[in-house]
This record gives C-alpha cells, sequence and structure tokens, in this order.
C-alpha cells in the first residue's frame, strides 16, 4: 500500500538522520571555541590554522549568531554542561559573576601572574579590568581574573568634516563644549541638515550617553552612590542630565526618528553623509569604511557640559574569551589564549577586522581615525569596571524615560521621579 | 466558464474599482521583493546611496560570493531535508490526528483537542532552555532527528486546528459510501478525507515548510556541529554584531526565499484543483 | 467491541499525542514550576518564591500596557487586515482578469524576510526622506508630514499597518481555500432563483464560510498577540513604551534582565489571557450559531 510505503521512507530516513551525525572525534588534542562574532571569523579561522601549523593542535572556531541566540545557547549549554573549551559570554557583569559562581569558569588569575605577571601585564589595564573581579566586589565572587579580553572599544561622537564645512564651521574642530554644540545644532536645523544619529532604540546606547554626562556633571563617587541607592535619581544632578537631552531635542541636534533609530540605520544614514554627527562605538570605522570610503571624518568626546569632573566614555575590553572550568583541555586552551593575545596575533586580528587591539603592544598599526578612538581609552570607564551594577528595571525606566523626554511627552523631573520609584521598588525588594 | 456575477459586475463598473484596489495592493507587496532583488546586485557603497530599482552596474557575482562564503551548498540540502520531512511528518500525524477528532468518538477528545488548542497560545520564548535540557537527556541534542521532532512538536498544534475546521465542513455521506464499500477508518482518512481536503492541506504544507524553513534560533541552541544547520544560520552570518554585508546578505535572502515561492506556486495549484476533484466526487 | 472501536481510534491520536507530551508538555511543565523561582537562568541554585512572580506581573503598569497595545494591533488585524484579505480572496475566488498573478503577489509579505520587511518599511516611513512624506507632501498634506514610528500618536498604528501587510497573505489563503471548497452548483442554483451578486454573497458564501472565518480570526488573534519580530526590527518597543507587546516583555526580563523565572510567569500569564479571550471567543460564536 503506498501510504506504508510513504511511512517506511519516512523511518529509514529518521534513522539515517539521527546516525550520521551523533558520533564525535574526541581525541583530547581538539580545542574548541564558540563565539558570537561573524566579522572575525575569517580571521579566527586563518589563526587557527597558523596555531595548528605551529602546534599540532587543532583549534574550531564555532560562530553561532546572531548574539541573542548565541548568549541563549551558552545559558543552556550551561545547563546541560555541554559548554566548550573556550566561549564568550554576552551579558552583564552580573550574568557574568553568575556564570563564574555556577563554576562554570575557569579562574585565570594564577596564569595572569606566572613570570612576574608577564601575560596579565601586556593588555591595557581598562581593557583587562572588564574581566576582574576585585576583592569586596557587590557581586559576591572570588577576586580574580577570570576573562581574557581579546579587542578593545571605546564609545564617542564622530563628525562629518565635509557638513562642517558647508555649515561654515572649522572642520578640524569639532565642539569643546555642550554650549557649542547645542549652537552647531541650531545652525544645522536652519541650514535643514539632520544632526545627531545613533541608535537611541536599543535603549543601551542612550544609557552609555547618560552615563557619560552623568560623570561629567557629578562625578565617578556620585554615580555610584546612587547606584548603591546612596544618592536618588531626583537629586539636581541627575535632572541635570536629563534635561541635557531636553536641551539637544530643543536646539534641533537630534535627528528626526532617533529614538526609535537602531544603530545599524544610523551607520547607514551617517555613512551616506545624511547626518552631521553620530554617537557610535569604534567599530563604527569599519562599518563606514564598507559603506563609503570616502567619507572625511573625525572622533571627538562628547562636549563637557559642566567643567566640574571630567568627561567619561564608555569603553575597555569589547570581547573577551573564558576557559571552562570544566574542560579536559584546560592547559591546552590556556596555551592558546596566551598565544592569541601575544603581540604578532593581536597586530593581524587589528588588521584584518579593523578592532582595536587589547595588547597594548600592538597598537603600532592602526588608521588615523582609530587612533583617536584609541586614545580616547584615557577618558573610558565601563558599568563593568564598578564593582556595582544598577538594576535592569531601572536602567530600562532611565532610558525609556529619555526617549520620552526627547519626544517631548515628560519633563526631565518626571522622569527623574519615576526612575527613583523605580529603584526603590527594587531596593525593597532586594532586601 | 465565466460566471453571470464576473458580467453583473464588469457592468456596474465595480470592476475597475475591485482592479485599481487590488493593483495597489499588489504594487506594495511586490515593491520590497523588487527592492531586495536590486540590492543583491548592488554593492555595500551604492546599496543605500543609490536608491532606484534598477542598478547601474549589475553584481551578479554577490550571489557566487553569498553562495561560497555562507557555505550554502550544506545548508540548503540541510534545510530542504529538515523542511520535507517535518512536513511530512506533520501531514500526516496531524491530518489523523485531526481526522479523528473531527469524526471519531473516544472519550477525553475535546479536552485533548483543547489542549492541542491552549498549546499555541503559551509563547515559545521561555521554554527553549528546558527543552535543551529534555533533549540532552534523551541524547537527542546536537541530532538532526531531535530538531526534527521539536519541529513537528511546533507546527503540530495549528496544523491539526486548521484541518479539522476543513474536515468538519466535509459531506458525511461520502464516507458512509465508503464505509458500505468496506473501507476501514484508515482507508477513509487516507481515501476520501485526504483527496477532499487538498486544498487546506496545500496551506498546511505552505504554513510548515515556511516556518521550518525560517526557523534558526532553536537549530543554534541545540546543534553544536555547523554541519548540521539550516540554512538561515548561514544568513545569520552575513548580519554581524556590527558590520552587516547587505548586497551579499540579500543575495542570499533572494536565494532562500526562492524555494518557498517554487513551493508555493506548486501548492497554489491544489488549491484550485482540489474544488474540480471535490465538486466531482460530490 | 465499543472499547474496541475506542481504541482503534486512540491510535489516530497516538502520534500526535506522544510527539506533544514529551516536546511541549514536558518543557511546559518545568517553564510552570519556574515561574514560581526566582532564577537568572545561569546559576545552579534556584530560590522558590511562590507567587511573587506573579503578585509582580499584576502591578507591572508596563506589562498590561504592552497588553493593551497588542491587544490594539489584534483589533486592527481582526478587522482591517481580515476584511482586506476577505475581499482579495474573495476577488481572487471570481473570474477575474489577472487572478493568477494576484493569487502569486498576495503571498510575497508572507514569505519575505523580517529583515528586508523592516529595511524597506523604514526607508518608506522615515520622517526626513521617506517615500510616504515625499508623496503625503507632494500631494499638498504637509501638516501631515512627521516621523511615523518615533511620534507616540502614530507609532502603534503604524507597525499594527505593517503587521497586517505582512500579514494578510494567509487569511486571503485561508479564505481563497475555503472559498474554492464551495459547491460551484450553489452559485448556479443562487443565480437560476434570481439572487444578485450581493444577495448570492450574503446567501451563499457567508454562512458556508463562517468556520473559515472563525478560524483565522482565532489564528490572526494568536499570530498578532504573539508579535514581535517586526516590532523589535522597526522601534524597539519605542518611542519609551509606545510599542511594547507582551512577547517583548517577557524577552526583556529573560535576556536584558536575566530574569528567568519572572519571564517564564510573565509567559505563563500570557497564555491564561490568550485562552481565556479565545475561549470566549469560541463561547460567543458558539451562542451565535445556535
Amino acid at each position: 500500500m503506498r501510504q506504508s510505503r510513504l511511512l517506511s521512507i519516512l523511518i529509514t530516513a529518521f534513522l539515517f538522520l539521527s546516525a550520521g551525525c551523533t558520533a564525535k572525534s574526541d581525541s583530547g588534542k581538539n580545542i574548541t571555541i564558540w563565539h558570537w562574532m561573524t566579522d572575525r571569523e575569517p580571521a579566527f579561522r586563518e589563526l587557527a590554522k597558523r596555531y595548528e601549523a605551529k602546534s599540532g593542535i587543532k583549534v574550531n572556531f564555532e560562530l553561532y549568531a546572531p548574539s541573542d541566540a548565541y548568549s541563549q545557547k551558552v545559558r543552556a549549554a550551561a545547563q546541560g554542561s555541554n559548554l566548550p573549551d573556550i566561549f564568550g559570554i554576552l551579558g552583564e557583569k552580573r550574568d557574568f559573576a553568575s556564570f563564574i559562581k555556577g563554576g562554570f569558569i575557569l579562574d585565570l588569575t594564577p596564569y595572569m601572574l606566572e613570570d612576574k605577571a608577564k601575560w596579565k601585564n601586556s593588555f591595557f589595564a581598562k581593557a583587562l579590568a572588564v574581566d576582574e573581579f576585585s576583592a569586596g566586589n557587590s557581586y559576591g565572587v572570588a577576586p580574580g581574573i577570570y576573562g581574557v579580553p581579546i579587542d578593545i572599544m571605546t564609545i564617542e561622537m564622530v563628525y562629518n568634516k565635509s557638513l562642517f564645512k558647508q555649515l561654515g564651521l572649522n572642520p578640524n574642530q569639532p565642539p569643546q563644549t555642550f554650549e557649542r554644540l547645542l549652537e552647531i545644532g541650531r545652525k544645522l536645523k536652519a541650514a535643514n541638515l539632520q544632526g545627531l544619529v545613533s541608535g537611541w532604540g536599543e535603549i543601551w546606547m542612550i544609557d552609555c550617553l547618560a552615563n557619560n554626562y552623568a560623570f561629567n556633571i557629578m562625578g565617578k563617587d556620585k554615580v555610584i552612590a546612587t547606584i548603591k541607592g546612596e544618592v536618588p535619581y531626583t537629586d539636581p544632578g541627575w535632572v541635570k542630565v536629563l534635561s541635557l537631552f531636553k536641551d539637544m531635542q530643543e536646539s534641533g541636534l537630534l535627528a528626526s526618528g532617533v529614538v526609535t533609530m537602531v544603530n545599524k540605520t544610523a551607520e547607514q544614514l551617517f555613512a551616506n553623509e545624511k547626518a552631521v554627527f553620530a554617537f557610535n562605538g569604534s567599530w563604527c570605522v569599519n562599518v563606514y569604511k564598507g559603506m563609503n570610503p570616502r567619507l572625511e571624518y573625525g572622533a571627538f568626546l562628547p562636549p563637557k557640559a559642566s567643567n566640574k569632573y571630567p568627561m567619561a566614555i564608555w569603553g575597555g575590553a569589547g570581547s573577551s574569551f573564558m576557559a571552562s572550568s570544566r574542560s579536559k583541555n584546560k592547559e591546552e586552551a590556556i596555551k592558546f589564549l596566551r598565544w592569541l593575545t601575544e603581540a604578532p596575533q593581536q597586530a593581524y586580528l587589528a588588521e584584518s577586522t579593523n578592532n582595536l587591539p587589547a595588547n597594548k603592544d600592538s597598537l603600532n598599526w592602526i588608521p588615523p581615525v582609530m587612533s583617536d578612538f584609541a586614545k580616547a581609552m584615557d577618558n573610558a570607564t565601563h558599568p563593568n569596571v564598578w564593582g556595582v551594577s544598577e538594576f535592569s528595571p531601572v536602567i530600562e525606566a532611565l532610558d525609556k524615560g529619555i526617549q520620552s523626554i526627547i519626544i517631548g511627552e515628560k519633563t526631565p523631573e518626571q522622569v527623574a521621579r519615576e526612575v527613583q520609584r523605580v529603584k526603590e521598588r527594587e531596593l525593597a525588594k532586594k532586601r | 466558464m465565466r460566471s453571470a456575477l464576473y458580467y453583473k459586475a464588469k457592468n456596474t463598473g465595480i470592476n475597475l474599482v475591485i482592479h485599481l484596489f487590488m493593483l495597489t495592493v499588489a504594487v506594495t507587496c511586490i515593491f520590497p521583493l523588487l527592492w531586495m532583488i536590486s540590492s543583491s546586485l548592488k554593492t555595500q557603497e551604492t546599496i543605500f546611496k543609490d536608491m532606484s530599482l534598477i542598478p547601474k552596474v549589475f553584481h551578479f557575482e554577490n550571489y557566487y560570493r553569498a553562495w561560497v562564503e555562507g557555505g550554502f551548498g550544506r545548508y540548503f540540502l540541510n534545510s530542504v531535508s529538515y523542511t520535507v520531512i517535518v512536513v511530512i511528518g506533520i501531514i500526516i500525524i496531524s491530518s489523523m490526528a485531526a481526522y479523528a477528532f473531527s469524526r471519531l468518538k473516544f472519550p477525553g477528545k475535546n479536552i485533548l483537542f483543547f489542549m492541542f488548542i491552549a498549546a499555541m497560545m503559551i509563547p515559545i520564548q521561555g521554554s527553549f532552555v528546558a527543552l535543551y535540557v529534555l533533549l540532552n537527556k534523551l541524547h537527542l541534542r546536537n541530532t538532526p532527528l531531535g530538531y526534527i521532532l521539536c519541529m513537528i512538536n511546533v507546527g503540530l498544534s495549528a496544523s491539526i486546528f486548521l484541518l479539522k475546521t476543513f474536515f468538519d465542513k466535509m459531506p458525511k455521506e461520502l464516507e458512509d459510501a465508503a464505509r458500505i464499500d468496506g473501507c476501514s477508518k484508515l482507508g477513509i482518512w487516507w481515501h476520501v478525507a485526504l483527496p477532499l481536503s487538498k486544498p487546506v492541506l496545500a496551506v498546511v504544507v505552505v504554513l510548515n515548510a515556511l516556518n521550518v524553513w525560517n526557523e534558526f534560533i532553536l537549530a543554534l541552541i541545540i546543534f553544536d556541529s555547523r554541519s548540521l544547520m539550516p540554512l538561515q544560520v548561514a544568513l545569520m552570518a552575513f548580519q554581524g554584531e556590527f558590520v552587516t554585508q547587505y548586497p551579499l546578505l540579500m543575495a542570499g535572502l533572494t536565494i532562500a526565499v526562492l524555494p518557498i515561492i517554487g513551493l508555493y506556486l506548486l501548492m497554489q495549484k491544489y488549491i484550485i484543483k482540489g474544488v474540480t476533484q471535490g465538486a466531482v466526487v460530490g | 467491541m465499543k472499547i474496541k472501536a475506542s481504541l482503534e481510534n486512540y491510535l489516530f491520536v497516538l502520534p500526535a499525542v506522544t510527539i506533544f507530551a514529551i516536546f511541549y508538555i514536558i518543557p511546559f511543565i518545568s517553564v510552570f514550576q519556574l515561574s514560581f523561582y526566582d532564577w537568572d537562568g545561569i546559576l545552579p541554585t534556584k530560590i522558590f518564591i511562590g507567587l511573587s512572580n506573579f503578585k509582580e506581573i499584576i502591578a507591572d503598569k508596563i506589562w498590561w500596557q504592552s497588553l493593551w497595545q497588542s491587544g490594539y494591533i489584534t483589533l486592527i488585524a481582526l478587522t482591517f487586515q481580515n476584511a482586506i484579505a476577505f475581499l482579495l480572496a474573495w476577488a481572487c475566488d471570481r473570474e477575474i482578469r489577472m487572478k493568477h498573478f494576484y493569487r502569486v503577489i498576495f503571498f510575497i509579505p508572507p514569505v519575505l524576510s523580517e529583515v528586508v520587511v523592516g529595511l524597506v518599511w523604514q526607508w518608506i516611513l522615515n520622517g526626513n526622506y521617506g517615500i510616504l512624506n515625499h508623496w503625503l507632501a507632494y500631494f499638498g498634506f504637509t501638516n501631515l508630514t512627521h516621523n511615523w514610528l518615533s511620534d507616540p500618536n502614530t507609532a502603534l498604528t503604524t507597525v499594527a499597518i505593517v503587521h497586517c501587510w505582512k500579514g494578510f497573505g494567509w487569511g486571503f489563503l485561508l479564505f481563497l481555500a475555503g472559498l474554492q471548497t464551495i459547491p460551484r452548483e450553489l452559485y448556479e442554483a443562487a443565480r437560476v432563483d434570481g439572487a444578485n451578486a450581493w444577495n448570492s454573497f450574503k446567501n451563499v458564501t457567508i454562512p458556508l464560510m463562517i468556520p473559515v472565518v472563525v478560524l483565522v480570526g482565532i489564528l490572526t488573534i494568536l499570530g498578532t498577540m504573539q508579535v514581535f519580530v517586526l516590532i523589535y526590527t522597526m522601534t524597539g518597543g519605542g518611542p519609551g513604551y509606545h510599542t511594547e507587546v507582551p512577547v517583548l516583555r517577557i524577552l526583556a526580563s529573560m535576556r536584558g534582565s536575566s530574569r528567568f523565572g519572572y519571564a517564564c510567569a510573565q509567559g505563563i500569564t500570557f497564555g491564561v489571557i490568550l485562552c481565556m479571550v479565545s475561549f470566549a471567543q469560541y463561547l460567543i460564536n458558539k451562542k451565535a450559531k445556535a
């Protein structure tokens, strides 16, 4: 009968498919690395080839993109104890801490300190800090270094030099003060140009700029105190930070639709000279190069709104690798990570992927705009090095609140009160 | 054969209005497709600069590059296998169940049916980790079988619901005739119910094929070996965290959408043919 | 004899029930359990917190706002999208010129990737150089031009319309399949009885199509209430919370803030609400039929 034949074909297909792929070679001299960095995949493969030629150890880089799915995969794999020898973690410091507390990640401190801390000292201190837990951190993690930074990134402002010329501005003089930035905002509005584009639809980029100005206006200690719950968000300093966004909108500086813009759209617009400013990370050099190699632009720190404290931007390790504590090939994995972060390999990675290297000895090769971003490392900080984390609902309330301020729906004072309410609710829950 | 309705509509001029409306909708539907194809022939530099639908230079090599750099050969084959097996599995399993829910009597029928319907209402996102742990225990993680069974499960509820609705509409007399001719229940399901419901079966095929063809999150989570991944995973590689290779992505998307459009064209015939056959039997 | 028949009948649902029990019920039970825990999705330890997650959901204003918003999108989809899908299917069921062409074209949006749909619509709707505003200005409606996606007054409706555009192909297909199963003789008979187009539509098409309309209605509710990919690519839930929908909130709890237990509780709550809505619709239909 026809249907039984169909069924038997089906069953054969099932068996065939299930049998074909369960066997996996487990020779022990293989290292498996999971990552999500599509743009670095070819470079990683090339490095793996070089390493195999040198040491005879095969390194499998397994790419799982997009990052959302990758992050779910790593978490699921942790539940099933299927983590590979080396992997990256996406998420906040708190999630990183959970992986460590769950016993999934190897403490690299002894390896870092070997040989007069040779490995440790090869990195930018600020890059390594992202993977470090200091003594007395609020996460309850034993102090130590738990990851290896592969590259670094900084997030700052970029401006289009040719549009600056068109506005009658000096193309080599980006604004130094917030007042000056607003002035340019009014100017470009009059000239019917679009001002600042950024991925403010993905809220973390708003958070980033808001934090930069919080550091500038209130200083690091007060920001940390706010996170600890000692200073309320209704503090005049925070209201000032929030009102900066209102000022930016009112001056005409912000491009239309910036509140729902995804960063890739922002990059498209800036690369095609449809916007004068962008707030973006150092990865943008590679993006702009692909879309418009002739784009003339420069990077600068967000202009100061106050002279009381220095401007801070977000920066540090762009991506890191962690070694699995349950791996059978720990020593091999660490040897490979050490090799990967040596100067020649770092230089190769930087050159072929247009990322800033984490190894400070390999900065000799980078293009001019990149060096602007690299210089900004001096001003860099990152939530992952503060030792405390703000509650996610508070971050969301702040960033969504800023969106509301920009569209004129709420006042800075209103948003400050709302954020403080969420903060108090979260604090009450933890007690 | 033109019905009288057609002439009436034509006489009143409604036809013109209908056509105008349908054309407007058609233009909005076809525009993104054309944009995708046109973008797939541009370069990363020109894709957002030159917004015209006809590119100045046709970069057909994007298709070759997408195929080779994305490693499409292997993934394409995987996706076709998964789609074919899952769809056949769903058709058989769900049509049997739907037939039972529609025609046969057994205790607990309504509760079971309601469970399938309720299953459609809980968003799947939360259950990935649970599913992962389960597959791990069953030793089905990182196997095509595990993925296929999961995907069959995903499509079951909606397919049963669809098929039951159409089975309910079927005239009972045909079955009675078949029963008198000595057909078993299985025979009625295969010889009467399935042929009569070809239009909706075609819809079920398209619905599930599209669903499996576009799936990638579950595949990424449960497969470790890249050699088992479906096509969508290769497409994701073109949209990196930072750099998206738009022309390659668009070329890849165009390649990926073709089999689905082909399948739809094929199934479309059954949606129409089903009627004539049903009419003949009736 | 009767027991034997019942057992035989069970065999028809056995494969479906087996797969369903293993791959749906078992994971569902663990999701259900997790909804009573405080768990970040990583740590091996989970803290039992009873009903706290559910209590928090009840007080979570944004959650309820997102639910209303997806309800609003669903309402538009149920009426606007399905009316258009039905009209187009009806037109294509008739002997209309180019119907083969239309039948193919109308199914393009559902098969297109969300990436393409998002990019194209963003380009159409952009406030500054989008085609929509360009045409509005061209025809003199300058006062209507604005950024459709970042204005809180239009963001949700705009998203809803794009969603309807992407989804109407399914309704179209199902309605067409339903219309095609209506025997042509019935129309002929109606014509012989002297019915005009409207009368035969009212007396033949509508009554026979009611089950399909109910089916499409329920599938629309389920599909639209769970919408998120398109919204995620177009607005990310913004500006503010104006286009947030439940699944985006669930994902935000799961990925953004690593509150896995809370996300599970949100999923369960959402499922229960959807069940109630669908059951209510089912009862209303039953009453209408009786």
